[in-house]
């Protein structure tokens, strides 16, 4: 068992032993998959943590979920796109909360895509808020499907890394940056 | 509306398109009255920069008028504006320091990646400059939409005409900027490559900056002139020797500043330059520098280089040694245009700088495809060229 000896964090590990010690921080069965993605945002770690805590407030800035469902305080069903204009969707529920610090989620059983992950907000002093996306997934149809999610620029990191801007640029500037110059150009790009 | 839009290599034509909307809270929608083609602009017209698409519409220097605005612009119907060319949020981490063309939030998310690989980290989207800053459409048209427009758009006091504050969108700031990243120190000699117009603008920043001496170098006698006029000594490279003249007229001790004002397509037949254009060709090497070479050739030990110039890609021969040995300090940067606007503004209503000796051509957006060539094959008498939307198309 080879397990890294520096600080690096373990979504960014050369070594499979310490990712798989990331993965198991954030889920209960062994994933395929661990996204980490950290961004700096010049705002409150509360005033963060409360827009992301409504979940009805995710489709603003996660281009790739259609809607999100609430159904009780802690759970919500997720409409979420796929290549081929198809969508694949799945329960959650909260599973872990600390109101300003983190929320950690997991997908019910059936799930179409198996994931969970957890969302942390720490303060980075006149920097404003540090917020690390840690997600691990399963992703559909295995190896095959993940490069079609790749060709269709829905691979979930690089998804991930995206939301995590727009949900920067939202919260900085109120609204989210496109260079389209008219309303139809701005439709078909998020379609 | 009519625009300028980019085809590829040589290709630019004016075509009808869309007429922007508001989209964004704080964007307003601007009626171009004058708007400028720019040295980068022919770095986009020769095919240097990556990330162009077919239909892409040009232009990142212009003003005009506010038309339309959204429920956040601070601006007014009616309002003269002149637009920087960097767009930036006014409220991120480094549009609070000031570094505005390192914007986090200017660039639309998804073209954030293509920075984020090439890069490391993603810069602030630019007007009319590529997909690798943004894709935003760019200002050589009727109409454009201006993201952010409580916080980048300087408005225009009467009484000024367009050709004294157009410069403000880009050359003049970053001719400022350029002087500024040379640290000047009084007494001190700056040598400037290239005399267009960042290079003039440049000479100007650098005696306000109390520079005792600039020597200015370009192979054009009517831009050499211009230098001269602002109280440059000139070095014309087809007929000197550059590094020789510089050592000469420096005492053996060689500037104690260095500016490339040049860029990634520097002329002359020099034997690293050849190499490096067969490299271009093949796609081997992307950019041309012969100019940065020579420059931290040139300049004395501990001394301070400053390059405004334009550079995309990878460079070899790049002289690391020299750069080390002589404890030289480089600074560079996209300009943060919306930084300098305000005192520059008052520069010049207090005529401490010249903007309109530059202006070679005025043309209307109809000849513009037209104005690329020109200043593409003639740039000795080209100096700058201002497009007026409003203008009646020259007759053929
Ligand atoms: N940093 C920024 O934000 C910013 C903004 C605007 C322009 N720029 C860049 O600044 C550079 C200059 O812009 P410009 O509008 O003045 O361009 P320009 O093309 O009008 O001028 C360049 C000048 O350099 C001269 N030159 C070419 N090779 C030379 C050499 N080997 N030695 C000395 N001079 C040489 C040319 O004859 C020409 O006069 C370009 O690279 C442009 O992309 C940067
Ligand atoms: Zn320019
Ligand atoms: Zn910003």
């Amino acid at each position: 068992m080879t397990m890294a000896t520096d600080d690096a964090p373990p979504t960014t590990s050369k070594l499979s032993e310490e990712r798989a010690s990331g993965i198991a921080a954030v889920s209960q069965s062994r994933r395929d998959d661990l996204i980490g993605r950290s961004v700096t945002i010049n705002r409150s770690r509360d005033e963060l943590f409360a827009y992301w805590r409504d979940f009805s407030n995710l489709p603003s800035f996660m281009d790739n979920v259609e809607r999100i469902d609430i159904l009780s305080n802690t759970t919500s069903h997720w409409v979420v796109k796929a290549p081929g204009g198809r969508t694949v969707e799945w329960d959650a529920a909260i599973t872990e909360e600390k109101p300003g610090e983190l929320i950690a989620w997991t997908s019910a059983e059936d799930a179409d895509v198996p994931n969970s992950g957890r969302i942390e907000f720490r303060d980075a002093g006149d920097r404003g808020t540090v917020v690390t996306a840690t997600i691990a997934y399963d992703p559909p149809a295995g190896v095959v499907g993940k490069v079609i999610a790749k060709l269709f620029q829905r691979e979930p990191a690089i998804q991930a890394r995206r939301d995590l801007r727009r949900f920067k640029q939202l919260m900085e500037t109120g609204e989210v940056a496109t260079a389209a110059w008219t309303q139809k150009q701005r439709d078909e790009e998020k379609a | 509306m009519r625009a300028l839009t980019w085809h590829g290599k040589h290709d630019v034509r004016v075509d009808t398109v869309d007429d922007p909307e508001i989209l964004n809270p704080r964007d307003a929608i601007i009626k171009i009255t004058s708007t400028a083609i720019c040295g980068s602009d022919l770095h986009l017209y020769d095919g240097y920069i990556p990330t162009m698409q077919a239909g892409d519409i040009l232009g990142h220097e212009f003003m005009g008028e506010v038309v339309e605005t959204g429920p956040k612009s601070t601006l007014q119907k009616g309002q003269r504006v002149v637009v920087p060319f960097t767009i930036a949020c006014g409220s991120c981490y480094h549009c609070g320091k000031h570094q505005y063309s390192a914007c986090d939030n200017g660039n639309p998310a998804d073209n954030q990646d293509i920075g984020q690989e090439m890069y490391g980290q993603p810069m602030s989207g630019l007007f009319g400059y590529s997909h690798l800053t943004g894709g935003y459409a760019g200002g050589q048209a009727e109409y454009v939409r201006v993201p952010f427009s409580d916080v980048g758009p300087i408005v225009v006091p009467d009484g000024l005409d367009d050709e004294e504050v157009l410069f403000l969108s880009d050359i003049l700031p970053t001719g400022w900027q350029a002087a500024e990243n040379a640290s000047i120190e009084p007494g001190d000699t700056v040598a400037v490559w290239g005399c267009g117009p960042v290079g003039l603008f440049a000479v100007q920043s650098a005696f306000l900056m109390g520079a005792h001496r600039v020597i200015a170098i370009d192979h054009f006698p009517h831009r050499l002139e211009l230098a001269k006029k602002f109280g440059a000594e000139t070095i014309n490279f087809e007929e000197s020797k550059t590094y020789e003249a510089l050592m000469e007229m420096t005492g053996g001790i060689g500037p104690d500043a260095v500016i490339d004002a040049v860029g990634l397509e520097a002329h002359g037949f020099f034997v690293d330059n050849v190499v490096d254009q067969i490299k271009a060709s093949l796609f081997l090497g992307t950019d041309r520098t012969h100019s940065i070479r020579q420059a931290i050739h040139a300049c004395r030990k501990g001394g301070r280089v400053s390059m405004p110039a334009v550079y995309g890609g990878f460079v070899d021969k790049f002289p690391l040694g020299a750069f080390m040995e002589k404890g030289l300090t480089l600074k560079t940067g996209q300009t943060s245009v919306q930084h300098y606007m305000p005192a520059l503004l008052n520069a010049i209503l207090e005529g401490k700088i010249d903007t309109t000796f530059l202006i070679s051509h005025r043309m209307g957006l109809e000849d513009a495809p037209k104005g690329y060539e020109m200043f593409h094959n003639n740039q000795n008498d080209v100096t700058k060229i201002v497009l007026k939307p409003g203008l009646a198309v020259a007759a053929q």
